[in-house]
């Protein structure tokens, strides 16, 4: 058998057991549209720690993290401090909004908003913005699919055929399991993806230089300045890391899919809980920016960054271990493009589309509406991916800082009384207007500064001034989110 | 609803200050710790030090948000 073929099948193989556990999910539950979307909210520590690991580390952070440790040096360092920092953000957010989801039976991220501002438009603008920045993420997954195969088969196989089978896998186990489904592939995607970063990032150095130690002390001889920022790239210093590390870390929850998560635990506590301990989860990052610095030295001057990693695997381990890697890798993608379909398909068949254009739609249509907008959005994602273009990075740029416009309704949101609806309505939609106008006429960074983070400080301003001179309407939640409750202890009893 | 205390987010912006705002103070290659350049290792030891502070918040705030253990109503 040929590399390649031995690759492949590894690699088939992987996504088919992981896929039999995503349909196998289903067989216990029921499936109405409470269990497909939020699993029933009967999520323990376990599983939600998995389902947001899981949907945490995609096909960017690991083909992405490497090519930019490759590409751009030192800049890299800003996803390492931000993965902590988001824990923090969830550790004080996720708690309160997971108990206003269990109250009022939340589904979805514009659910939120409907029952806290009391606007079905803001709720459908929400869900808009969240579909809108959700497509592109979905596509770079499938583009991160077509690579691993393209590299694993040696170039034999072209990435389209490889993208339309893996994504007709993940949506047909959306399609049936659910949010179960996603959260069982997880398992095996999380092990499989530490084992090999494990290896991968201890081995490489360790056979090129023999150690990581020895390959920074060649890697800081050769290129001295490639470690710190702004490395290899000519605006990426100290203000743009401390800018992006605040608006990646603020940015982070405010996905729909992973807000939604938290709608998963059975209680806050478990949120706070898991908070506490997903840095550590973090800690495979740095090896895989270990192998792209390490590629940096052994194989210079490759175009394409993003293929860093696999290169390099290809190039140091025999077939085999590319086919794991490359299952890995590919397992990596389709988790979080699940999830990410999912929610999408969720927001806008409940929030879009319901609310704005048919009142009349019952519960069950709802569902089943969702179901078929998993099945456009895919192909929705596979049309962007096939006709990719240059620009696409900027694109999830722009629906990374746009999803971050979100963060002021939420925040203010639960934590004060005095936010408004035109507030909200007016910050968020200038966030969004100077994210838009940054990003797509190439300003980011601007003046040394992310652009999403300048967006966002005017966005507060906004919000705050508008907010100030409009009427309150807390909508639904007032009696619950502010009352000096002291009957804490009755929240578990509506929990039937 | 309970919200956080100003006790536990002071801890909370720890992490913050140690590997965001204060990038300029470690931002460098020397001295190597383990084999790593110095802001690479400074970075590491806060995805450690994190939890920890995370921790210390969630035991300030742990006794306002308790509720009584839910024991035996496993959803399975």
């Amino acid at each position: 058998m040929s590399s390649s073929v031995v690759a492949l099948t590894i690699i088939s193989g992987i996504v088919a057991v992981g896929s039999c556990a995503g349909f196998y999910a289903r067989s216990h539950h029921k499936m109405d549209l409470e269990q497909w979307t939020v699993g029933g909210r009967g999520f323990g520590v376990v599983l939600v720690w998995l389902l947001m690991a899981g949907e945490q580390y995609t096909t960017f952070t690991f083909l992405g993290a490497s090519g930019w440790a490759y590409s751009k040096g030192g800049p890299v360092l800003y996803i390492l401090a931000y993965q902590p920092l988001m824990c923090v953000v969830a550790f004080y957010i996720l708690p309160l909004i997971s108990e206003i989801g269990r109250k009022h039976r939340l589904q979805t991220q514009p659910d939120f908003f409907q029952v806290r501002y009391g606007s079905r438009y803001l709720s459908a603008f929400v869900a808009l913005v969240g579909v809108v920045s959700l497509l592109p993420y979905s596509q770079l997954q499938l583009t991160g699919l077509g690579l691993i195969v393209e590299v694993a088969s040696f170039g034999g196989i072209h990435r389209t055929p490889a993208m339309i089978i893996a994504f007709t896998i993940v949506a047909a186990f959306v399609f049936v399991s659910g949010v179960r489904g996603v959260a069982w592939v997880s398992i095996i995607k999380d092990v499989l993806l530490l084992g090999a970063a494990v290896f991968v990032g201890i081995a490489v150095p360790y056979m090129y230089f023999g150690g990581i130690g020895p390959m920074f002390a060649a890697l800081a001889r050769a290129k001295p300045s490639h470690l710190t920022m702004p490395g290899a790239t000519a605006d990426l210093g100290h203000g743009w890391y401390i800018s992006s590390v605040l608006l990646t870390s603020a940015a982070f929850y405010m996905w729909p899919q992973f807000f939604a998560a938290s709608f998963t635990a059975r209680n806050g506590n478990i949120l706070r809980r898991n908070a506490i301990v997903m840095p550590l989860y973090s800690i495979t990052m740095p090896l895989m920016f270990i192998v792209g610095f390490t590629a940096v030295l052994v194989l210079p001057g490759m175009s394409d960054s993003n293929l860093a990693l696999l290169t390099i695997v290809r190039k140091t381990f025999p077939a085999w271990f590319l086919g794991v890697v490359g299952g890995a890798g590919a397992l990596t993608a389709m988790v979080p493009a699940a999830i990410q379909l999912l929610t999408g398909a969720t927001m806008f068949a409940k929030n879009l589309c319901r609310p704005i254009l048919a009142p009349g739609m019952t519960d069950q249509q709802v569902g089943w509406l969702a179901r078929i907008m998993v099945l456009v959005l895919t192909a929705g994602a596979m049309l962007l991916a096939i006709h990719s273009s240059a620009t696409l990075v900027s694109l999830l740029l722009l629906g990374y800082d746009g999803v971050a416009q979100l963060f002021p309704g939420v925040v203010l949101g639960l934590f004060s009384r005095r936010v408004t609806t035109s507030g909200v309505f007016a910050g968020l939609a200038t966030g969004i207007s100077i994210t838009a106008a940054l990003i797509l006429t190439g300003r980011d960074p601007y003046h040394g500064l992310n652009a999403g983070f300048i967006a966002l400080c005017f966005n507060f301003a906004v919000t705050g001034l508008v907010s100030l001179v409009t009427p309150v309407h807390a909508g639904e939640l007032d009696a619950t989110l502010f009352a000096v409750s002291t009957s804490e202890n009755t929240e578990g009893a509506s929990l039937t | 609803m309970k919200r956080p205390s100003l006790r536990s987010i002071l801890l909370g912006l720890i992490p913050f200050a140690g590997a965001c705002f204060s990038v300029a103070l470690w931002d460098r290659v020397y001295p190597m710790v383990l084999g790593l350049p110095f802001n690479f290792f400074w970075l590491i030891s806060w995805l450690l030090l994190t939890p920890l502070c995370l921790w210390g918040a969630y035991r300030v705030d742990a006794p306002r948000t308790e509720r009584p253990p839910r024991e035996g109503s496993g959803t399975r």
